[in-house]
């Protein structure tokens, strides 16, 4: 089951529809890291809202993916976490540390600009 | 001799244990016995009123009342008897103790009272039967189980009952003792009073949870002003529910910490560093309208600007 990565703007959005077996993260991890290279993308928005169960490998692979991709310049926002799954995630120790969430994808979508007009602001626009 | 006796005994034993008697006898018997305890109704109602009130049970009530309550379960007891059926005796007994729990009337009390209303039964049929040892015993046959069914039918349902009682009661206090409350657009607080226990505790990360995708809060006001102390436990629970907001994309700040909370806090050495803290709620709110950049400004100072930005 692959997860397509779609181009919204400068950033990335990559909806997980189904539960996934660790090969088919470990890919999703592979091909957003890739393509946030390739396609210039500013920020990567991951959606989680489907999966009912996020266990040690998929928070491990999740942060992963949150830390490659400030390697390669750009943020990562993990979206739509369920309240059950937070409550087991951190019950088991499972926990997203140093990675941004956000309840949905606008409210990630608002993070991320966020993050930009900071960035902006950071570094001066070239003329 | 003493072997003999022994044998006989058994012999008899077995043979009412194997229920020869065939189905039709018993049936009869049990209408003998019927027609039997309506004959004495006068008699045997005073009697277990006396022996209720000598018992020093259900004390809570009148003996007018004990008198009229004994006539109905008196009633129901025999209807229960002659019919074998026991939805009328449950039922009644439901009603029954819808009717005293209020009044603080206890589980011994009940059965107390249903076992005194076997004794007073089984009684007058050994004064009736007591020239004929063998009919005596057929009778007792009829009578036993079906008396040990009545009782154990009330107990049940008066416990049943009860533990209804308690457990609509518990619910409600839970739901009344965790709101979730929004004060401003993607705001929430979440004051908290009295006790947490482990499941409290549960079911107020849940509620908050469910609060902030409803609500799409963004930042979360814990209050605990009003928990007198914590625990371990109870600290671990509350580091829990800040990590799980934040997953949701939530940002939580708890606010009124007590000195004492602080300082156990600080003894137990429970990881806070994750927190935001704040001294009260008023801080709390303040800080959380910073987080999501309102700006409230007083109407008079700065007419030309807008309350919030």
């Amino acid at each position: 089951m692959e997860v397509p990565i779609l181009k919204q703007g400068p950033y990335l959005i990559a909806t997980i529809q189904t539960a996934l077996h660790d090969a088919d993260l470990v890919q999703l991890r592979d091909a957003i890291v890739e393509k946030v290279g390739k396609l210039r993308a500013k920020g990567v928005i991951v959606d989680v809202t489907a999966l009912d169960v996020i266990d040690s490998f998929s928070t491990r692979t999740l942060s992963d993916v949150a830390h490659m991709i400030r390697l390669r310049g750009a943020n990562t926002v993990i979206v739509g976490i369920q309240p059950e799954v937070a409550f087991a995630m951190v019950q088991l120790g499972l926990v997203l540390e140093d990675v941004a969430t956000a309840l949905d994808l606008e409210e990630g979508l608002s993070y991320l600009h966020a993050k930009d007009r900071q960035g902006e602001r950071a570094v001066p626009r070239r003329r | 001799m003493e072997t003999n006796s022994g044998q006989e005994l058994r012999r008899y034993d077995v043979a009412s244990v194997t229920n020869e008697q065939p189905l039709e006898t018993k049936r009869l018997l049990l209408k003998e016995l019927v027609a039997h305890l309506r004959e004495q109704r006068t008699q045997a109602r005073e009697d277990w009123a006396r022996r209720i009130q000598e018992a020093n049970l259900l004390t809570a009530m009148s003996n007018e009342e004990i008198f009229a309550e004994a006539t109905s379960v008196y009633d129901n007891y025999v209807e229960a008897l002659a019919t074998g059926t026991f939805e009328a005796l449950q039922a009644y007994a439901r009603n029954l103790s819808e009717r005293i729990i209020p009044r603080g009337v206890e589980t011994e009390e009940v059965v107390g009272i249903v076992l005194l209303l076997r004794d007073v039964l089984a009684r007058s049929l050994f004064s009736k039967y007591r020239s004929d040892f063998a009919m005596l015993n057929r009778i007792l046959d009829a009578y036993e189980p079906a008396a040990n069914r009545i009782a154990i039918t009330v107990a049940v349902g008066f416990v049943q009952e009860r533990e209804r009682t308690i457990r609509e009661q518990q619910e409600a206090i839970r739901e009344l003792s965790t709101p979730v409350l929004q004060v401003r657009e993607r705001l929430l607080i979440l004051p908290i009073v009295g006790l947490i226990d482990p499941q409290r505790a549960r079911q107020l990360t849940e509620q908050l949870l469910r609060g902030i995708r409803a609500n799409r809060a963004k930042v979360v006001v814990i209050d605990i002003t009003g928990v007198a102390a914590m625990d371990t436990n109870v600290a671990n629970h509350l580091v829990q529910t800040v990590e799980a907001s934040r997953l949701l994309g939530a940002t939580v700040i708890v606010s009124g910490l007590s000195p004492e909370i602080a300082q156990t806090l600080v003894n137990i050495g429970v990881e806070l560093s994750k927190m935001t803290t704040v001294g009260d709620l008023q801080g709390g709110i303040e800080e959380a309208e910073r987080l999501l950049g309102y700006r409230v400004v007083p109407k008079s100072s700065d007419t030309a600007e807008s309350e919030t930005v």
